[in-house]
Formats: C-alpha cells, structure tokens, sequence
C-alpha cells in the first residue's frame, strides 16, 4: 500500500505526540500533580495512530482505562485533556471524569472506560447507529487482551456480526492483564482466532508497526464502510510502563521488557521514514520541539485552570428538557 | 372512553412515538417475529420494519449496551429485557455506563433511552422470573425509575419515557397486562415526577406501586365499610419522586402506610417512610408501616407464592394498626 508523505508524517507527529504527553502526565503523576489512577500508552502508540489514521470527524471510537492515545489519535485536545487530568473545570469533563472517562462526543469519542469490557456493546451500538443514518460512518472499539476474555466481548462483536454493522475491534494485546501474562488468561495464542466464533475476519498485526496496523485497520474500515460486517485486528504489543503508574512491574522480566524495547514503535517509524526520504534529522526535531511546547503550553493551561465550583458537583447527572 | 388493555396501552404508544419520530427503534428478545412474550410489541414488525424493530440473540448485555451507543450516536432506542431478573447479567452496561456517562463526560452526553421490563410474582415463574429490583434502579443516579399501575398511565408515562433525553428503567408489572381501563387514543404526556392520588381519603394515607396499586384500592374499599377513610397515592415514578404529595396527604391524614411487593429491606418503601420522617416528623400520629414481601427469594408453588405476595387483607390489618 503506497501511503502519502503527508500521511505518514501524520502518524508520526501523532505518535510522538502520544509519547510526550504519556511522559509528561507520567512526571506530573510521579510529583502529586495528577490525582487518582492513571494507565499510560506508551509503546502502543502504533496501534491508535495507524488506526485513527483512517477515521473521519463523524466516526465513533470506544476506548479504554488506558485511552489518552486513542483519544490522541481522534484529534482530542491535549490542554482539554491535560485539564481533565488534573481535575480542572476547564478539562474535557469539567473535571468530572479524570484519566479513565474522558470523552469528547462531538469528536465520535464515547469516551474512555474504567471497566475492562466496558465498550464492544456500546461499540456494536454506535456502528447501528452509522448504519441506521447509512452516511458510511463505522465504530471502532479498543480492547486490550484482558477485556476479550469478558463475556461483553462476545456479545458486542456477536450482535456487530449476526447484524452486519460497521465495527472494528482492534485488541491490543499487551500480553498482560494488569499481572496474569496472556498464556495463564485463555488457550488461544492469537486473540483473532476468536474471530471464527463470529464467522467475521480476524487478522495479527504487529503492533508496534505502524504501517502494518494502517494497513489491516485500512481494509477492515473499508470493509466496514462498505457494508461488509465488523473485523477484527489483534495487534501484538508491549506496554513500557506499568499497568498503572506505581506499578512493580513483578510479574514480568526486565530482559522481556527490553526486548520489546528494542522494538519501539516510534524510533523504528522514524528510521524508516529517514530512510524513505519523507523525514530529515533536522525535521524530526522540530517536530519533537513543536510537541513538547504543546504538552508544555497543555500543562500551563491546566495548572492554570480553576477547580471545579462545588456546586458543580450536582450538575449533570441528568439532561432537563429545554 | 374505550377501554385497553394495559399491554395494548404500551403497544399503542410504542406505536404512535415510532410514527412520529424515525429515530425510535425498538430492540430485544422475541420483540419482532413473536412480537413481545406479553405481546406488548405486537404488530411493530409489520408496520416498521427490521430496521427499526429488532429481534436480538439472548444477550442482556449487548441489547442494553448497543442502546447506549446507539443513543449516543444519536437513536433513540427503546430496548426491552425480557424480565427485569435478567438485569444481573447486563448490569454494568446500565449503571456503570448508561447511568453514569452524562456526568462522566461532564454533561456533554444525551443518552435518550428507554429499557422496559417486567417485573413481579402471580405466574409461579419462581426465582429468577418473579422480582420486584426496583429498589436497586433507585439507587443509581443518572437513571430514571417509572412504575405504572394503570392502562391509562403506562400509555403516558411510556410516552414521556421516550421523549426524555435520559436513560429510564420502565417497569411493568407482568400481573398487570390483562388489566382494562380507559385510555385516549391521541397520544398524551404524563409528567414524571408526579404522584396521583388515585383515591381520596382523610384517615390515612397508603403509598403503592404497580400491582399493589389495586390491592390498596380493593383494602381501601373495605376499610371504608368500617368508616375508615383511605387516601391512595401512586408515586408512579420512583426517580424522580413526588415527595412533596406524600408529604401533604401525610398531613393531612396523619399516617402513613407503604405497600410495595419487592421485598421489604432495602426496598422502595424504606425511602419513602424516610422521606416522611424527615419533613412531617411532626404531623404523624403513629409510627409508619410498610407492607411488602418477607426476605426470602420468590417461591415457585401457588401456595407460597401468594404467601409471599402481600395482600389486601395484610394491607387492610396494617391500616388498622396505624389508625387504632
């Protein structure tokens, strides 16, 4: 598949993006500044930008506990995001959702979810509702390996299936569910496997490679636009940091997690985008500089930001007829 | 005024709100082809198509979350669980998302679902088929809670249900279907939110919901034979609740009893006496009762099933002990 330079530069920027910002909320975490729990992305970036790479404004995602990359990747603000994380008024939830609730709906982002499984009905729900207005949009639902083991998995991509919807399930098989290794949760060695319980498509990628994940996301969205049915993608990947920040890290090796490292999404992105010509040294830091100024100016912004009013706390729970 | 059946009162406004506005669909178990296993849903298929009239496999979880995204994406989807004892294992697509995104989201979500339900014991359908949960809806903010007792009410109320930009639990009691009563064929509106008084009394005021509505009325008719003077007041949506009628008649009356059939601890009536407590402490002259099934799980034999059950004669005995 030939990709547009300008394409390609996207999903760099985008996944650099994705890295910087983990990093930061990481620090920011570390010293107080982020209350609650927070579960970074970093090191499967690849897998929200190659997948974002081909969705519309009007397209609708289902993310995760660890979903500010997938929002990333959607076009989410980085200072409304950043807002939110410190649980400022001026955050994408008024601060009332924090790290594993950010939503922006208007952006087709029905947020991020605290409980694992939370999304593939909802996800199977969104896809009726492109396919109900028939303007080709589809749903897409981030899963991790975890969440495919919960019976709402079967049952969002059951019903996706027997009604032809246009979901995508991309799992992003980090191969732990917060400490039990993949091998000690299921039998299967590739989640997409169970694709053939739904008689649907279900592809591996690799998902630290960007291109390879644009590439399988490219033709299950096509599919799905199409009105062929859902996919799903299983995309092979590592996270670097702990489940959630704090974390011990002691049931995987430091030998595993540096051969993983080696494999790292972005730098192996860059080495080939230098070699094809569509990036220079020079480039890559100015893109690296443009990122950090915004992740800094998002930090600026949030720090600056008021609390919520304590009267806030009774808002919203209910929408009042106009 | 013709009369309907309560099941053709909700089959005529599911009816009327699909004509009116394109984005309603209904979805659930055995709602096209068998048209609903109390035939609520009857005819729809046939007037609307599969589009919009969608027979799901068995899974709870996916026909309440396919609502939630499908609402958020702009549907207004009326989905069905077939007996409100299935909530158990869909729960979570309800009261973690459905109920909680609005305020997660910092109010930027409009979630305008409808899931209704059947609730109650009457059919020795045991356990798993006869509960009265609608204590545990109440208990989740973000969701709104409607108990109908009348044809003429389950038509307006389910109306205003699907006109509300929220996620509302409307509960019907499987003992009422059969039930005929006057109900207007132009659609109409019935404020959530808004008690009714469907008797007036001065003796004692008696708080019911859905089947236990009727028992009160049927108690209420013998205690005025013995000169006793029962006001019956039907909350007809527990979330949000019409404290404020319950509090007048209890002022005026002076006592307070609530029947509910869900069991007694834990359940709706609990809140209500609460409620009562807190603003007209002062007004009551006995101590309030509840009247409502024992702390067991419901009975599958006829014989214990209506032990269960609470009845007019328990309702009638209550009355009487709050007004001796």
């Amino acid at each position: 598949m030939s990709i547009e330079p300008e394409n390609l530069l996207w999903m760099y920027t985008t996944m650099l993006t994705i890295r910087r910002f983990e990093e930061k909320v990481g620090e920011l975490f570390a010293v107080g500044k982020v209350p609650g729990f927070v579960h970074l992305y970093i090191g499967e970036e690849a897998v929200a930008t190659g997948v974002c790479a081909h969705l519309r404004k009007d397209d609708y995602i289902t993310s995760t506990h660890r979903g500010h990359g997938h929002l990333i990747a959607k076009g989410g603000d980085l200072k409304l995001m950043m807002a939110e994380l410190f649980g400022r008024r001026t955050g994408y939830c008024k601060g009332k959702g924090g790290s594993m609730h950010i939503a922006d709906v208007d952006l087709g982002i029905l947020g991020a979810n605290g409980i694992v499984g939370g999304g593939p009905p909802i996800a199977a729900g969104a896809a009726l509702a492109a396919k109900y207005r028939g303007a080709g949009q589809v749903a897409v639902c981030f899963l991790g390996d975890g969440a495919s083991n919960q019976g709402t998995f079967h049952e969002g991509v059951n019903l996706a299936s027997v009604w032809k919807l246009p979901a995508i399930f991309v799992v992003e098989n980090n191969m732990y569910g917060i400490s039990l290794s993949q091998t000690r949760s299921m039998r299967v060695q590739d989640i997409a496997d169970r694709a053939a319980a739904y008689d649907i498509p279900g592809f591996v990628v690799d998902g630290n490679d960007v291109i390879a994940v644009y590439e399988a996301a490219g033709e299950a969205i096509r599919r799905a636009r199409a009105g062929e049915g859902p996919t799903l993608i299983e995309c092979k990947t590592y996270r670097y940091r702990g489940h959630f920040e704090g974390d011990p890290m002691i049931y995987r090796t430091r030998e595993e997690e540096e051969m993983w490292k080696a494999k790292d999404p972005i730098p192996r992105f860059q080495a080939k985008l230098l070699e094809m010509g569509v990036l220079t040294e020079a480039k890559a830091k100015e893109i690296n500089d443009r990122i950090v100024a915004q992740v800094e100016e998002a930090v600026r912004f949030a720090e600056a930001s008021p609390w919520p009013a304590l009267e806030e706390l009774l808002e919203d729970v209910y929408t009042v007829a106009a | 005024m013709r009369t309907l059946t309560f099941a053709q009162a909700l089959n005529e406004a599911l009816k009327q709100e699909m004509r009116r506005d394109p984005t309603i669909y209904v979805a659930g178990e055995d709602v096209g082809v068998y048209g609903g296993i109390f035939g609520v849903t009857a005819g729809l298929l046939q007037e609307f198509g599969e589009d919009r009239v969608r027979d799901t496999p068995i899974t709870e979880s996916a026909i309440i979350g396919s609502a939630v995204g499908a609402a958020a994406g702009g549907l207004r989807p009326v989905a069905e669980l077939m007996f409100i004892d299935f909530i158990g294992v869909a729960l979570d697509q309800l009261y973690n998302q459905a109920a909680k995104m609005k305020y997660m989201f910092g109010g930027k979500a409009r979630l305008p679902i409808v899931l209704r339900t059947t609730c109650g014991a009457g059919m020795c359908a045991a356990a798993q088929h006869s509960q009265s949960l609608e204590a545990w809806f109440m208990h989740i903010p973000g969701l709104k809670v409607v108990v109908p007792s009348t044809p003429y009410d389950a038509k307006g109320l389910l109306i205003t249900a699907i006109r509300d930009d929220n996620p509302v639990v409307f509960i019907e009691h499987k003992m009422l279907y059969g039930m005929e009563g006057e109900v207007p064929e132009e659609p109409y509106t019935i404020p959530f939110g808004q008690a009714d008084i469907k008797r007036e009394g001065s003796d004692v005021t008696v708080v019911a919901t859905m089947a236990m509505v009727h028992k009160a009325l049927t108690a209420a008719e013998e205690l005025a034979k013995e000169g006793i003077s029962v006001e019956v007041v039907d909350p007809r949506t527990l979330t949000p609740l019409d404290v404020e009628t319950i509090v007048n008649s209890v002022k005026k009356t002076r006592r307070l009893v609530v029947v509910h059939e869900a069991v007694k601890q834990g359940g709706a009536g609990g809140e209500i006496v609460a409620s009562v407590v807190e603003e007209a402490f002062d007004y009551l002259d006995a101590p309030p009762k509840r009247v409502a099934a024992p702390f067991t799980p419901v009975p599958f034999s006829p014989v214990l099933e209506q032990a269960f059950i609470p009845s007019v004669e328990k309702i009638v005995a209550a009355v009487k002990e709050v007004v001796a």
